[in-house]
């Protein structure tokens, strides 16, 4: 069945993005605040506040709390006691005001990140499909291959954004991009970050990017092409050819994955480490995709598009949407547990900040990751109604956007977060982006692939 | 009680009985039991049986387990005698919580599992040295037994059960 975009839709996009895009700018602007608001702003905090009378003693205290956090100021400042109170008074302002810069780029890297993470778990789901060859999705293969069509601008404007924080903004989410910092000369060298130089430089970091995207793209560009000249096909050697290129893909994208979780993520705080990173991160991006690929099928479903798809294939992408967020629990607390439990100071830095500073998005992610999903789709009759299933992933999205945010926000703007214009309005803008690239592609072919060797066990599918 | 008889209908064929089972049901016959050497997929579905409820039972019996592991460990851990372990702080349950996550969530499992699997074998009245109730042993091996109680009318369930296929029809005592 044709699909054709509704004005309606369209226009709900570009609304979505131009508001977006004026919430961005807005963020821009007025993030850029100056030494003197800022220290006019923390005097008046500090007043008002918690009731410190003596406003260069809370400084001080601040400001030693946040060394040990942060550890990136070099450890021989904050420990002379009385030494230069106004030295450390700047240093002070300095910082929150570096981390109010921070903020609208971080905002718009988290919300970039966030849908190019469905768009690359859809793709990995998809290659799943052929590679296992599945009999259940033959259905909703072109809804994937919708989704994964904002792979490329999504992962394209992610890897600019990063480079761009680096090169005309002020290192604003990637520290380890300041020259400074690996100048043993300069006065912000970090000798930490300076023996990591080999892999953390911005050329590296630009070129590896380059390569993950390519690799990702040219995948979905080809089992694209082969699925559209499926249809057309009187053998199923392009079908075959897809089930090569995707087993080959699958290998491909566990090493890049998790790579560009390094690079992509993890930089952010160039001082911590940790190996199962790149597993944690796929497991949020397959729950997200999954839930995504749920969403455009009901919808497609609800505008009768997809008449073959029943409540047997709603039922399987919520057994995955409900398995995949116990998954990404699982790598949760085993990272968190083996930090928590051994409590090495360069490697719990990472949650002690989190937790003093973000509690609520750290622990209520947890609450919508796992603790919702679980009540809500463990019922299998659940399962099968769709405005459940809508709910439940609804709320799993909103808890894996937290889950980025909390990623990226406490290495880049620290305790000067706050879900705001410049973050509500940068998922505006991508959510708008990511709908326009998403059903302009689905208009592209038909909904559903007719030559598939599994599509007539896929239209019975019954469970 | 008086003497009552069942008409046995023997198949050979899993989709021959599924067929059977239906004919049988649209003509209101009351069928006592099935017998099977394998799950045939879809025939509690066409037999009319009643959903099982093993798996909220399951559920019930995990949160149990997760009620004993939680209680077991803030007793021992954190109100009879919270030592320092190795600097874990053993001032409240939460404060401690990660470490003993591991051990809710199995004993969570081991409730759900065990007790569950109980459940099933009392409800099915399964145990060692159980007397096994099997009309024929060919149904554990190749065939399938259709069970129905004769209550008079014999001759039209015969010829209904030989119509959709059984390749041997006995009417025996109700053994049980």
């Amino acid at each position: 069945m044709e699909y054709k975009i509704s004005n309606r839709l369209r226009l709900t996009a570009i609304i979505l993005m131009v508001v977006g895009l004026l919430g961005v700018g807005y963020g821009f602007i007025t993030s850029n605040k100056s030494f003197a608001e800022v220290e006019t702003m923390l005097a008046s905090e500090t007043h008002h506040g918690d009731g410190h009378s003596e406003a260069a003693g809370h400084v001080e205290e601040t400001h030693q709390v946040e060394t040990v956090r942060h550890g990136d100021h070099g450890s021989d400042a904050a420990h002379d006691e009385g030494h230069e109170v106004v030295d450390e008074h700047t240093k002070h302002v300095n910082h929150v005001m570096h981390a109010m810069h921070n903020r609208p780029w971080s905002a718009f890297y988290v919300a970039a990140f966030f849908f190019m993470m469905i768009a690359l778990g859809a793709l990995a789901f998809y290659a799943l499909q052929y590679v296992s060859q599945s009999g259940w999705s033959p259905l909703i293969l072109r809804v994937m291959e919708g989704i994964t069509a904002y792979l490329l601008p999504g992962a394209l404007i992610v890897l600019a954004i990063a480079v761009a924080s680096g090169t005309i903004g002020h290192f604003n989410i990637f520290v380890w991009m300041n020259p400074d910092m690996v100048d043993p000369s300069s006065a912000d060298f970090d000798k930490l970050v300076a023996g990591k130089k080999g892999w953390l430089n911005t050329w590296a970091f630009a070129i590896r990017g380059l390569i993950f995207i390519a690799g990702w793209s040219l995948y979905r560009h080809f089992s694209r092409k082969f699925s559209i000249a499926q249809d057309k096909a009187n053998d199923n050697k392009n079908f075959k050819k897809i089930f090569r290129i995707s087993a080959g893909f699958l290998v491909f994208f566990l090493y890049t994955e998790s790579m560009m979780s390094w690079d992509w993520i993890m930089s952010v705080d160039p001082h911590w480490f940790s190996t199962l990173f790149g597993w944690y991160v796929l497991a949020g991006m397959m729950v997200c995709g999954i839930t995504v690929i749920a969403f455009i099928t009901l919808y497609l479903k609800s505008k009768g598009l997809l008449p073959n798809v029943n409540d047997s294939h709603i039922h399987d992408l919520a057994k995955f949407m409900f398995a995949f967020s116990i998954f990404w629990t699982y790598l949760w607390f085993s990272q968190f547990m083996l930090i928590w439990y051994s409590n090495i100071p360069e490697e719990v830095t990472y949650f002690v900040t989190r937790i003093e500073d973000y509690k609520l998005p750290f622990f209520g992610m947890l609450a919508m990751n796992f603790i919702f999903p679980l009540l809500l789709l463990m019922n299998s009759d659940y399962k099968r109604v769709p405005w459940f299933v809508v709910m439940a992933g609804v709320v799993i999205l909103g808890g894996h956007y937290i889950d980025i945010f909390n990623m990226i926000m406490p290495a880049s703007v620290g305790d000067q977060w706050y879900i705001g214009i410049p973050e509500i309005a940068s998922l505006l803008f991508f959510a708008g982006l990511f709908i326009f690239i998403v059903f302009t592609a689905l208009t592209k072919a038909p909904l559903v692939q007719t030559r598939n060797p599994f599509i007539k066990e896929s239209e019975h599918f019954h469970y | 009680m008086e003497t009552s008889k069942v008409i046995h209908a023997i198949y050979n064929d899993d989709d021959v009985l599924m067929a059977a089972v239906k004919s049988v049901k649209a003509k209101r016959h009351h069928i006592d039991e099935i017998y099977t050497p394998f799950p045939v997929h879809g025939l509690d579905k066409a037999m009319g049986l009643a959903p099982t409820r093993i798996a909220i039972a399951a559920f019930m019996y995990g949160c149990v387990g997760l009620v004993v592991a939680t209680l077991m460990m803030n007793f021992i851990m954190i109100e009879d005698w919270p030592q320092n372990i190795g600097g874990k702080p053993s001032f409240s349950y939460l404060e401690n919580m990660p470490a003993f996550v591991p051990i809710m969530f199995e004993l969570t499992v081991f409730f759900a599992a065990h007790l569950m699997v109980i459940t099933f074998y009392l409800r099915s009245r399964m145990w060692p040295f159980k007397k096994a109730e099997n009309p024929d042993p060919r149904t554990t091996d190749d065939h399938f037994l259709m069970e129905i109680a004769v209550h008079g009318n014999e001759k039209e369930l015969h010829d209904l059960l030989l119509e959709t296929g059984a390749v041997e029809i006995n009417v025996v005592d109700n053994t049980h």
